[in-house]
């Protein structure tokens, strides 16, 4: 074919390598952004967490200090097993997002307004959620005083209360988080096979049998980035402990972000070395699902194809 | 080639030739209404007075200042910028950011003289090192604010001694109202409280001491502090539910005539009043003697202006800083601003109950602390206060809290 073409001798170099080069070419804006601002301040940090540094005196190398100052430090361990609370607890969302939007997936009139409702909640600012939630929860006036009087706990404050500060904030945070599940599972349910439940429906499956091995499966990419998005945001959580409580009372809502913030930035803080080993740890509890998430996506994708 | 550094030359001569016609770029954190009518009035003022200097004056916000100041006395110095005595300003002078001023305090060049006859009472708040390192303007007094007409409902009169305050809030107490009012969310209204216990308790000397990391937290001092704290947290004396309430939420319950007390600042004194408190249902009283013979030192937290060491127009700005610590500024400054000011030579603004019996005291004060957490170095300040709200809040934890702070000082100390 190409002997034939007379045009063929005169292919410069360009011409030749063209589809392998273009797209790092457009993929080059990414990649340099993308190092310069997320690859780089990785190793920067780790770096920086080797040193005792308060940002304005030099930087003294200390090893593994920091480390092994975390080890011994009850606020990292308190902070450590609330992100736990958060991982588990923040889960609620995945299934009540499913059951939100399964009940809001028919064609009645004006479902859009009402649809658009309900995700209204991720629209809104996480500050401001946060705000209201803390008057929500405000000891003898807030909105949910009367019940609490009903149920005989007058005047308490759950976030004033160690025990239940970091359930109050989770709670919170799941406000915003079940409207991100209901829209990730009303697009799936929008791209559900019909027939498939057809054919169902004529072999006879019916409601929770039908929901559970014809709807679900089809379901499982948008439970699977439902998961994924519940986790980060689980880990990553907090605007919301910043806005509330500050990780009191006494550091016991406290989570790894926030706490690494406290050290590092904070008015009494400045500690960039112990903030910057907070974060390596972190960075590393995440590394671990990220690389999981990785792996598993590569699998399905294998499975996909085959 | 020529061209250029003719060209070069001349932009030299320009910068050097704005400089040298006396331009001061004054940074301040006066975001909040008083502070920045004030420092507008004060470099109106300055200017006036010295024509051939013109100031460039930049407003930060007030919480975000903590954060540029320490950007900008290295990248962006400056010819004077404001900030807080004691140990606030130590990251500042061991890193070199700071320029050292004790000239000035030797020797002001003013009529009224030497500045550490008229300040001497705040010198040791300014020192580091031996040396001086910023100009104070203004302070105010810390101490126990109360609704007046609560005590004489319930024949309650000031109290004087430690056993008086404890019989006044028993005596609230068993009327319903909460004796004490606070608002613990910030951590820092914690110290206050703290520090008074301390002070009357141990004296001055030791609450250096301790915020200097000298004293181990376990040390019996400090349990007797703790001692006397429990005759106040154990029976219930404090508003309850206050770590989750901020300094002006806890104003709240004393607006509505449910808590009688609250060891504040002077500045609680303005949101109370425009919430409806007057005069005559309003009071202030000094915290009561604990350890009778134990000379009374005060809180009296003091807001400072300082020469960045970088600063491109020193000249200038030590005129300005001289200008600060004249009787007759810090006058008009603490008019507007509603404080005391630190020059023994002002008066300060009539018919202010409040700032004249705040000025009768710190007067009269054997010493001025800062505040725990500007006397006490940053992690030290933070785990501390963490500390004292998490004994208000479990006082039976207190063995453990002062075993862990113990921990934290000889990491912070060393």
């Amino acid at each position: 074919m190409e002997l034939n073409n007379p045009k063929a001798k005169r292919i410069t170099w360009w011409q030749k390598n063209q589809i392998k080069i273009s797209p790092w070419i457009f993929l080059a804006p990414g990649l340099i952004f993308f190092s310069i601002y997320v690859i780089a301040p990785i190793f920067v940090s780790i770096g920086i967490s080797f040193y005792q540094w308060d940002g304005l005196s030099p930087s003294i190398y200390v090893g593994l200090q920091n480390y092994i100052e975390l080890l011994d430090d009850e606020y990292f361990y308190i902070s450590l097993w609330n992100n736990l609370k958060w991982l588990i607890f923040f889960m609620l969302a995945v299934p009540i997002g499913l059951g939100l939007a399964i009940f809001l997936n028919q064609i009645v009139f004006g479902i859009r307004l009402i649809k658009s409702l309900f995700f209204f909640p991720f629209v809104i600012s996480q500050v401001v959620i946060g705000l209201i939630f803390t008057w929500f929860y405000q000891p003898n006036y807030g909105v949910i005083a009367p019940f609490l009087n009903f149920i005989g706990l007058e005047g308490f404050s759950i976030l004033a209360n160690e025990n239940t500060a970091t359930y109050g904030i989770i709670f919170a945070g799941l406000y915003p988080q079940i409207a991100y599940c209901l829209i990730l599972y009303l697009t799936g349910l929008n791209n559900i096979n019909p027939e498939q439940i057809e054919a169902g429906r004529m072999d006879g499956a019916k409601g929770f049998h039908l929901f559970w091995n014809i709807v679900l499966p089809q379901l499982r990419h948008a439970t699977f980035l439902a998961i994924v998005v519940t986790v980060i945001g689980a880990l990553r959580s907090f605007d919301m402990v910043a806005i509330m409580t500050q990780g009191g009372p006494y550091g016991y809502s406290n989570v790894l972000a926030y706490y690494m913030f406290e050290q590092a930035l904070s008015e009494y803080g400045y500690r960039m070395g112990y903030g910057s080993a907070i974060a390596t740890v972190l960075f590393t509890i995440m590394m671990f699902y990220i690389l999981f998430f990785i792996y598993r996506m590569y699998r399905n994708e294998r499975e996909d194809n085959n | 080639m020529k061209k250029v550094i003719i060209s070069l030359i001349m932009m030299f001569g320009i910068i050097s030739s704005t400089s040298f016609a006396g331009t001061l770029v004054i940074n301040t954190d006066t975001s909040d209404a008083a502070p920045k009518e004030a420092f507008e009035y004060i470099i109106k003022k300055f200017e006036e007075e010295n024509p051939d200097v013109t100031v460039k004056w930049n407003v930060f916000d007030h919480e975000g200042y903590k954060q540029s100041i320490r950007n900008f006395l290295n990248t962006d110095p400056p010819d004077v910028a404001n900030w807080y005595a004691g140990n606030r300003m130590l990251p500042f002078v061991r890193a070199g950011l700071f320029e050292d001023v004790s000239d000035i305090w030797k020797d002001s060049g003013w009529v009224d003289g030497n500045l550490s006859e008229n300040m001497e009472h705040a010198k040791k708040s300014m020192t580091i090192g031996g040396k001086q390192w910023g100009i104070p303007y203004t302070y105010y007094q810390w101490g126990v604010y109360y609704r007046k007409d609560l005590f004489t409902a319930n024949g309650i009169s000031v109290p004087k001694t430690w056993d008086d305050f404890v019989a006044a809030c028993a005596t609230l107490k068993a009327a319903g109202i909460t004796p004490i009012t606070i608002g613990s969310k910030y951590l820092w209204t914690t110290a206050g409280v703290f520090d008074y216990l301390n002070l009357r308790t141990n004296g001055y000397e030791f609450h250096m001491d301790l915020t200097l990391g000298k004293v181990p937290y376990t040390d019996p001092k400090v349990q007797a502090v703790f001692d006397k704290w429990d005759e106040l947290v154990k029976p219930g004396y404090f508003l309850e539910n206050h770590a989750a309430l901020s300094w002006q939420e806890a104003l709240t319950p004393m607006v509505n005539g449910e808590a009688a007390m609250y060891v504040m600042g002077n500045f609680a004194v303005a949101p109370l009043k425009e919430a409806g408190l007057r005069d005559s249902n309003l009071g202030f009283f000094q915290f009561p003697e604990i350890t009778p013979g134990i000379p009374m030192a005060e809180e009296a937290p003091t807001d400072t202006v300082h020469i960045p060491s970088k600063a491109k127009n020193k000249t200038d700005a030590k005129r300005f800083l001289i200008f600060m610590s004249r009787a007759d500024v810090q006058e008009e400054i603490n008019k507007i601003l509603g404080q005391l000011p630190i020059n023994k030579n002002s008066s300060v603004k009539k018919g202010d109950p409040f700032l004249k019996a705040g000025l009768n005291m710190l007067n009269n004060a054997y010493a001025m602390a800062q505040f725990y957490d500007r006397d006490a170095p940053a992690q030290m300040a933070s785990e501390g206060m963490k500390g004292f709200q998490e004994y208000m809040s479990n006082p039976d934890r207190r063995q453990k809290i002062l075993e862990r702070l113990e921990k934290v000082r000889q990491k912070v100390y060393k």
